[in-house]
């Protein structure tokens, strides 16, 4: 057979590349005493060159790796939501960066290879390459999972999420393989080709090997029922890791999703709607409902994160049924981005609160914040609203894009099952806000010192969730236009 | 004209920093940034005020479109600012006054321990009352609308340690909220019907109905419902006496000068419309005649100093709905921006009153107050005799312009009550008066060794607005008085689209002279008024109390403001609490409680049980993902 070279354009990758270089410094730098308080300027220098080549790279549609790698618009602008994760999550580390100061090295730099996984997966047109992105994400963060090895619960958060992570990648590359066998590529745009072709009659096996892909990506986005390692792994990891894991891996799987629902699977994907439906009610349900009766801020929140993953399968499941439906698209990016600022917000309050360790992480001990430390405490009440859906955040408009795009694909039971929701969840969130302002202090809140680079990471959250409240139209505009 | 923002930011800027900063920087802090912010947009609005005499010889209106505020389907609703010869009238008066108010607020609420909060409070309402005049659209007015709805709520209870000031502004909220409805009712049927919520589309493509086309009737009566409750007319007035309760300054601000005029407003802006009903347009003036007279009534009967002064309130607004139903827009606007100088000025040297008796609002227990405070005293005199329509005084003109507007476009009738009704008010007004400032003093001793001037902060404020008092109304002096009418030249780009105007200017056969002998039996009756209280209240005070006994049964009626509280409570409110009470033990404990109770339970106790389910055995967690995806494989093979 005669092979060729293929064309190689680097400048595809650049953003990736940046991360990469940056990421590989700092480990370096960690092995340096001296020198390791620098790691964490390099690292921000980095991520603001990869924005920068985000923006040089913006409309220009490159590809590379013989079509492997893209960079578009739609790519970009998820790197861009990764970045503003990843950052918004350093901006929380310190004090855990302060504990843990011998491993600074090791944990930015897992950060980083996590943060670069995550943009393999949104910038690539093959199943093997976002298998790559998805492997590079997923080790990153098992050993981050459990990364404070002298504590037996974060040593057992990293062990349960690598076994059932390893667990989970036996049905995604057998689904690939599955794909594989009955198309002859991996190609996203060759499988389309392949259904739309017609000349050859689709096999079961290939609807089994879709189905095993959904299922290997709802694992990491936590769609019911393979949510079970969520709330073990969100209560035993650091926090900042909690927050990190919550917003990132989420994003990253309904890039995959978006990216193989519109092309790749666009011409049977409707055949799934049904299942899909099925699994969005299964997860907004569990999710809430077991989020009502957790104590504990933490798995209050990686319920409540299991809740969001359904919402955004509402809006995955209007477009399987409209694949059309531009609208539909938008919806889910508007609400990821907006997940990302809100739900590393409330994680950040939380980071704050944490004494040392897993302490101060019941809700009754968020009791009279609101006198005592007022910012922190207006903070969590605007990220509770932005989680319940309260105007004028942003997580309103979220939610009304949301319902109303499966409105839009005549979905309305599935919409009022998630209203419903909604209104299921108001409960657990506001409570939070209830504590803060309607209950006498349990705690004495001394210990808290004023953190500027913290508050510097809340304010940019909140700013981000009043701004994409009050005018989201911009936002929204620009997202029906990328696809 | 892409600056028309800068108008209301400023006052957004002075919510940021007094409701962030201001209990941290203290009082000074608050007093700079408060009145600041309002005295910026003040100044801005002048600037824009300029622009547009000068540099819009053709009158056009500069509309600004901000950005796309909603945009879901075919509704689109696009923020945008309006700057024409109508808002500029309303802007002028909402800052300008508004400032005035502010610096008097700084004296009066000195040392108050909300101090900070009132003056974010205060000037949220002047931010929401500017979005409220300066929207371009029927959705940025209806949040306009809610706004200084909620700010009215908030400064009526200030004081909410006191109970009865709670409740005061709930109840304001409470008839305010029936208003709305009948408003946002209105706002649906306008998107029904022209698919739109835009000022500008709207009116083009109505002006094109016919006259008296029922979807717009309802439209406009809809829409009298908002502005009846907003601007306190008959039936939904009763919650401005109550209303009184909050800090003098803001009944001057909120509940005389700016957001109780807002309904008058909000009907110039929609002439269109309303032109289009003339079944509405009736309607709407007789609400506002019978307001007039009713609650002039009511107020010559009152002892609270406030009180009066609200029922004059409402009496007067009643005015301007009389005029803008009679087809006399500017005739409205005119007498609303007079109002607010000497209404603001009523109500701000009721303040200086109240503030010098160390808190005494009975006017049974004042008197001979002139000597005392005499700057107070002379500005009083000088609004008194504008709301009485002594000539020369700027509510004379206003006042005079209406009234024949009333007999000249609508109907002698509505002339001879408004007639009787200035008498009225010539009657509570001097009666106040005389009460207040002239006879022998009632008051306790002991009293008499605080009594004082107020501050300058306080006193300056009152000289400002008796200047606009007294001259304001020469710049809308009619041409029967030999004057050029300024205001109505001003207004005219307004209305110039609306040809029905044009034809109903005047009835050919009203002549000058017509004109004249009305005006003067308005001034005599006044005059005759004048005499009869200073016979009663300041030669004879015993006249008044033999008056009350002999008429006793119309005195206590007009005591109890017809009992119009007590029927609303007896008709509405208990019947309506005792529904809700039966609703509450049955329907609600019973049945949504249950309900509610039940499902919380049910979604508890299936949390607990589905909490179960998560043992941290992470073989069971592998089973139940295996589960899953055979589940799904199977399904989706066999279905």
């Amino acid at each position: 057979m005669d092979y060729s070279i293929p064309t190689i354009n680097l400048s595809v990758i650049g953003p990736e590349i940046i991360i990469l270089l940056t990421a590989v410094s700092v480990l370096i730098i960690g092995l340096f005493p001296n020198y390791r308080r620098w790691s964490i300027s390099i690292v921000f220098i980095g991520i603001i060159f990869a924005f920068y080549d985000i923006y040089y790279l913006w409309n220009l549609n490159q590809v590379g790796f013989d079509g492997m790698v893209l960079a578009d618009n739609f790519a970009l602008l998820f790197d861009i939501i990764f970045l503003i994760g990843t950052l918004l999550t350093l901006l929380l580390s310190g004090n855990f960066i302060n504990q843990y100061i011998r491993g600074t090295g090791e944990y930015l730099s897992l950060i980083l290879f996590a943060t670069l996984g995550m943009m393999l997966m949104a910038s690539t047109n093959d199943l093997i390459v976002i298998f790559l992105g998805l492997e590079t994400l997923s080790i990153s963060l098992y050993i981050l999972a459990a990364f404070r090895r002298s504590r037996e619960d974060s040593l057992e958060a990293g062990l349960k999420y690598f076994l059932l992570g390893a667990f989970t990648t036996g049905f995604l590359l057998y689904g690939i393989a599955l794909i594989y066998g009955s198309t002859g590529t991996t190609n996203i745009y060759s499988i389309l080709n392949f259904l739309k072709d017609g000349s050859v009659e689709i096999g079961i096996l290939f609807y089994i090997g879709m189905i095993l892909i959904i299922v290997g990506f709802g694992f990491k986005a936590a769609f019911v029922p393979f949510h079970m390692w969520v709330p073990d792994v969100y209560e035993g990891s650091a926090t900042p890791v909690t927050a990190f894991m919550s917003a990132g891996v989420k994003a990253a799987s309904f890039a995959v999703f978006l990216r193989l629902f519109i092309t790749g699977f666009s011409p049977i994907i409707s055949q799934i709607t049904g299942i899909l439906a099925v699994l969005a009610i299964l997860t907004m349900t569990v999710g809430n409902v077991i989020a009502i009766v957790q104590t504990n801020i933490k798995r209050m929140l990686a319920y409540s994160s299991i809740a969001h993953a359904g919402y955004i399968l509402v809006a995955l499941t209007a477009l399987s049924r409209n694949i059309e439906s531009e609208f539909s698209a938008a919806s889910i990016m508007y609400y990821i981005l907006v997940y990302t600022f809100m739900n590393i917000g409330a994680f950040g309050v939380v980071i704050y609160m944490e004494k040392s360790e897993e302490e101060v992480l019941k809700i009754s001990d968020y009791a009279g914040l609101g006198f005592k430390k007022p910012f922190a405490a207006i903070c969590m009440t605007l990220f509770m609203f932005s989680l319940a859906g309260i105007p004028p955040t942003a997580g309103f408009m979220g939610k009304l894009y949301i319902f109303s795009s499966a409105v839009e694909s005549e979905l309305y039971g599935l919409a009022v099952i998630g209203v419903l929701n909604a209104v299921i969840a108001v409960y657990y969130y506001l409570r939070v806000v209830i504590f803060m302002y309607m209950k006498e202090a349990v705690l004495d809140f001394s210990y808290l010192s004023a953190r500027p680079v913290m508050a510097l990471s809340l304010s940019i959250s909140v700013g981000g969730i009043i701004y994409l409240g009050i005018f989201p139209q911009s936002l929204i505009n620009l997202l029906t236009n990328i696809l | 004209m892409t600056y028309l923002w800068l108008i209301p930011v400023f006052t957004l800027i002075g919510v940021v920093l007094n409701g962030l900063l201001g209990k941290k920087f203290g009082d000074k802090f608050v007093s700079w940034v408060g009145p600041g912010a309002v005295g910026l947009s003040f100044l801005i609005s002048c600037i824009f005020l300029f622009k547009l005499v000068f540099d819009s010889p053709t009158g056009d209106s500069y509309i600004q479109k901000l950005f796309v505020w909603i945009a879901a389907g075919n509704l689109v609703v696009e923020a945008g600012l309006i700057l024409d010869h109508l808002s500029v009238v309303m802007i002028m008066v909402v800052t300008g006054v508004g400032f005035v108010i502010h610096v008097y607020s700084v004296g009066y609420m000195h040392k108050d321990p909300g101090y900070a909060r009132y003056f974010t409070y205060l000037n949220l309402f002047i931010f929401s009352m500017l979005i409220l005049v300066m929207a371009d659209s029927f959705l940025l007015m209806f949040v306009g609308w809610e706004g200084v709805g909620l700010c009215s709520y908030l400064l009526i209870g200030f004081w909410y340690e006191d109970k009865k000031n709670a409740d005061a502004g709930k109840k304001a909220f409470i008839v305010n909220r029936i208003g709305d409805f009948g408003f946002l009712i209105g706002l649906f049927f306008i998107f029904i019907e022209f698919a739109s919520l835009d000022f500008e589309s709207v009116f083009s493509m109505a002006s094109s109905r016919q006259i008296g086309d029922p979807v717009i009737v309802a439209i406009t009566l809809l829409l009298f419902i908002g502005a009846v409750g907003k601007s306190a007319q008959i039936p939904l007035y009763v919650w401005l006496p109550d209303a009184m309760q909050g800090p003098t300054p803001v009944s001057a601000l909120i509940h005389a000068a700016t957001m109780v005029t807002a309904g008058v407003y909000m009907i110039v802006r929609c002439h269109v419309l309303y032109l289009l009903a003339p079944l509405t347009m009736s309607i709407v003036a007789v609400v506002g005649v019978v307001t007039a007279v009713y609650s002039a009534s009511i107020g010559t009967v009152q002892n609270d100093i406030k009180r009066v002064l609200a029922y004059s309130t409402i009496s007067q607004i009643g005015y301007m709905f009389l005029a803008v139903g009679v087809g006399a827009f500017t005739a409205g606007m005119f007498h609303l921006m007079t109002h607010a100088f000497f209404k603001g000025l009523l109500f701000l040297g009721a303040g200086s009153v109240i503030h010098s008796l160390s808190g005494e609002m009975d006017m049974r227990f004042m008197g001979g107050l002139k000597k005392y405070i005499p700057i107070t005293f002379w500005t009083f005199l000088i609004a008194v005799l504008a709301i009485t329509g002594i000539p020369g005084f700027s509510g004379f003109f206003s006042k005079d312009e209406i009234l024949w507007n009333a007999f000249d476009k609508g109907n002698p009738i509505l002339w001879v009550i408004g007639v009787f009704t200035a008498g009225l008010t010539a009657f509570y007004m001097f009666r106040l008066f005389y009460l207040t400032f002239l006879g022998e003093s009632r008051f306790q001793s002991e009293k008499e060794l605080h009594i004082h001037e107020s501050p300058k902060i306080m006193t300056i404020p009152l000289i400002i607005l008796g200047f606009f008092s007294l001259f304001g109304g020469y710049i809308g002096v009619s041409h029967s008085l030999g004057g050029e009418n300024h205001f109505k030249k001003f207004m005219e780009p307004v209305f110039r689209n609306s040809e029905i105007i044009a034809n109903s200017t005047s009835n050919a056969e009203n002549s000058l002279g017509l004109e004249y002998l009305l005006m003067i039996i308005s001034i005599i009756i006044v005059l005759i008024v004048l005499i009869i209280v200073h016979q009663i209240y300041l030669k004879r005070p015993d006249i008044a109390s033999t008056l009350a006994k002999r008429f006793s049964l119309a005195y206590r009626v007009l005591l109890n403001k017809y009992y119009i509280d007590e029927i609303y409570h007896t008709f509405i409110v208990n019947p309506f609490i005792k529904i809700s009470d039966i609703f509450w033990k049955i329907f609600d404990v019973k049945i949504v409680d249950g309900a509610v109770n039940g499902t919380a339970n049910v979604i508890q106790s299936a949390g607990d049980k589905l909490r179960k389910v998560q043992t941290g055995y992470v073989q069971e967690y592998a089973l139940s993902l295996i589960l899953g995806a055979v589940i799904i494989i199977g399904y989706f093979i066999f279905r």
